[in-house]
């Protein structure tokens, strides 16, 4: 009993001081009206209750940030995940050749700096003189302004991040589809089970649980999106159309220091994604019992 | 390569301070001086020569970017690591005096032989104060002006910029006539807020009521300037769109899509860059008309930097020193010639490269008639809400007054802790 204390005591003092204490002091901080004036005199802070999450709820701003978030999450979320397992089937492929290059190139994206890719994005987009346009302009297609048009500004950056984040869920998912043993195929294929069928009722059940992990992982990820439109947009432009929550909470907080309500919107967006990892789990759960 | 080399002069700079201080062997005092982006830079220029006329005194000068330089500021605050002396955006400087982390230096002027208030145009010696204290000496101006297409005026029969509000919007319209259907007479970004203010502070609107506790935009006063301005865009005589959006403002100026800009002092040097020298007789700058019923010039707003001494600082009589010499008329001149950054002191004006510039002179004028704005923490907070909150308006998806009130009632919510610091501290004296 006294070893186990002993073991335990160094890992729970680091979970407890690096995890649950900053957790319950945003908690605590989401109570209060913590801004400018308190950072000079901390008499200057008031507990207010819950008002900062009424004034929330009742922030259009906010709730322009939560469309966007959800925009992202739930158009570039599945995205991702759909590239990396086409890139993961073609390398997993038998008749592919050059593997170990291609699943380099392919993680590559996402072991760069963010930031430093944004800027690079940033002139693809250029209006002018963007690679991209360049591009649609050889079929015909007239020049998008990116990321000034408030239509375009979202899934330019959509487009970067599912470029930036599928190469870790495709290596997941060749590990996947490594998992799975080679006679489920076999005993399919001698039941005389097509190419679509083999997929559809061997691959993706076999994958369930990899898509659960990476569907809870990036959706966490998607949730918090912040470096994109701070780079690209300058801070969640045009006209707020990449204002995503992340954004705002960190506008809201380093920007004009209004500390409590900004620890409101990060109580609010962790719950949320803490609603939909336990969605994620509970879909799996009754699929597979 | 010239700039790699300053860099890692900087560099070593730095490391000779640390190791400096380290080794004890430093006896002369050590002035830390934070500034921001490229004034940060130029500085450095000016450094020399004050270590030659104060033998005593160390000046260490470091760079910080602008994006980031507010919260930089902010957090060195709180961790006690301010530096010793400041460059601070003006309307920063009634935050960081409420949370008291500037010192009021006003016995400080009032001894000294070079910084009096005298010096300064009244316009901008008010943005150093607060609550009645000096909390910094104007460093550069910045202000807004009319910059113009004395060309097309012309051809649309104006031979001068316009001087009332009335002849504005006539021109505007006159040169609308003229343009390409696809261009504009004038150019005012719809995410820019000092247009607006600098109108509602024309028409003699407060922008902030009751001791900069209430907002002020519903009044009679401000409506009339909005009402001006949201006709501008409703007419169709500016175009909506973000500065972001525009592209190049420059080339599009150029080419005589935009025939006037609202816009500021650093725009001098762009212009006379970026456009090719064919295209310099195209441009020029007219201080800003006025309100059909008060005086010409028009107001403007006073923004711009000033220096600033941190409480936390060990040297601060050294510090002041460095603040008396950025003051000194001939320093402010070099310093207008190596920034472009107009001179906050008087007689620094009268230096040749300023007062034979022709297209400085509506700069000249227009700082004699500059007005601060609101001096309270919350104040850029409140304007770029005003702005962006204003946009529903100018696309005409929202009557004007609606948005106006719906502005007063975000203000007085942003403004809530003010008025209950205020009250609070009446309490506290009371007792």
């Amino acid at each position: 009993m006294r070893a186990a204390a002993i073991f335990l005591t160094p890992g729970l003092l680091v979970i407890g001081l690096f995890f649950l204490l900053p957790i319950a002091a945003s908690l605590l901080l989401s109570l209060t009206d913590f801004d400018i004036y308190a950072l000079g005199d901390l008499g200057n802070a008031r507990l207010v209750g819950f008002r900062n999450f009424v004034r929330l709820l009742a922030d259009p701003l906010f709730w322009t940030s939560v469309r966007n978030t959800f925009y992202f999450v739930l158009v570039g979320g599945p995205l991702t995940l759909g590239v990396a397992l086409a890139a993961a089937l073609l390398l997993h492929s038998k008749l592919t050749r050059w593997k170990g290059l291609f699943r380099t190139i392919f993680f590559t994206p996402y072991i760069t700096t963010l930031v430093a890719v944004a800027i690079v994005f940033r002139y693809l987009y250029h209006p002018r003189f963007g690679g991209l346009n360049r591009i649609l302009e050889l079929f015909g297609i007239s020049a998008i302004d990116w990321l000034g048009d408030p239509r375009w500004a979202m899934p330019a950056i959509i487009l970067l991040a599912i470029w930036k984040n599928f190469g870790y869920a495709m290596i997941l998912f060749i590990a996947g589809l490594q998992a799975i043993p080679e006679s489920l195929y076999e005993a399919a294929r001698l039941d005389g089970a097509g190419r679509l069928q083999l997929f559809r009722r061997i691959t993706l059940p076999m994958l369930a649980p990899t898509f659960l992990f990476l569907g809870i992982l990036t959706t966490i990820g998607y949730f918090q999106f912040f470096a994109e439109p701070y780079v690209m947009t300058g801070g969640g432009g045009p006209l707020n159309a990449t204002l995503s929550t992340g954004l705002l909470m960190y506008k809201q907080g380093f920007r004009w220091w209004n500390m409590g309500y900004a620890a409101a919107i990060a109580v609010v967006l962790g719950l949320v994604i803490l609603a939909f990892s336990a969605l994620q789990f509970r879909i799996e759960k009754r699929r597979s019992a | 390569m010239a700039r790699l080399h300053r860099e890692l002069a900087g560099l070593f700079a730095v490391l000779a301070a640390v190791t400096g201080c380290a080794g004890g062997r430093e006896d002369r005092a050590t002035v830390r001086f934070w500034g921001m982006g490229r004034e940060g830079e130029v500085v450095r220029d000016l450094v020399p020569e004050f270590e030659r006329r104060n033998p005593g005194v160390r000046l260490v000068v470091q760079q910080i970017p602008w994006t980031s330089a507010h919260e930089k500021l902010l957090t060195a605050f709180v961790g006690r690591s301010t530096p010793d002396l400041a460059q601070l955006g003006n309307t920063w400087i009634p935050e960081f005096a409420a949370i008291g982390a500037l010192d009021p230096i006003d016995s400080s002027v009032a001894r000294s032989g070079s910084v009096s208030p005298a010096r300064y145009f009244p316009g901008v010696w008010a943005t150093s104060l607060y609550d009645g204290a000096v909390y910094g000496i104007p460093w550069y101006v910045d202000t807004r002006v009319l910059y113009y297409r004395p060309d097309l005026f012309a051809r649309a029969g104006y031979a001068s910029a316009p001087r009332t509000w009335g002849e504005w919007r006539d021109a505007m319209r006159k040169v609308k006539r003229i343009q390409p259907p696809s261009a504009h007479p004038i150019l005012l970004p719809t995410n820019e807020w000092e247009q607006l203010a600098i109108l509602g502070l024309q028409k003699g609107s407060p922008l902030l009521a009751d001791n900069g506790t209430r907002g002020a935009f519903s009044g009679p006063e401000f409506r009339a300037a909005a009402e001006f301005y949201v006709g501008i865009y409703r007419e169709g005589l500016a175009p909506i769109v973000s500065y972001s959006q525009l592209g190049n403002a420059y080339q599009e100026f150029g080419r005589g899509n935009i025939a006037m800009w609202m816009t500021g002092p650093w725009n001098l040097g762009e212009f006379r860059h970026r456009l090719p020298p064919a295209e310099q007789k195209l441009w020029m700058t007219a201080p800003l008309p006025a309100p059909d019923d008060s005086p010409w010039p028009g107001a403007s707003f006073s923004g711009g930097s000033s220096l600033a001494i941190f409480r936390g600082s060990q040297s601060k009589p050294e510090a002041w020193k460095v603040i008396e010499f950025l003051s000194e008329p001939a320093i402010q001149a070099r310093f207008y010639a190596l920034s472009g950054d107009l001179p906050a002191s008087r007689a620094a004006w009268d230096d040749p490269a300023l007062a034979g510039d022709e297209k400085a002179r509506a700069f000249r004028t227009q700082v004699e008639r500059v007005v601060a704005m609101p001096r309270v923490p919350e104040w850029e907070q409140i304007a770029q809400h005003m702005a962006e909150r204003l946009e529903p308006a100018i696309r005409g998806r929202e009557s004007l007054p609606a948005a106006l009130a719906a502005i007063d009632a975000d203000v007085d919510r942003i403004l809530e802790k003010r008025r209950w610091m205020l009250a609070h501290r009446r309490e506290q004296r009371g007792r």
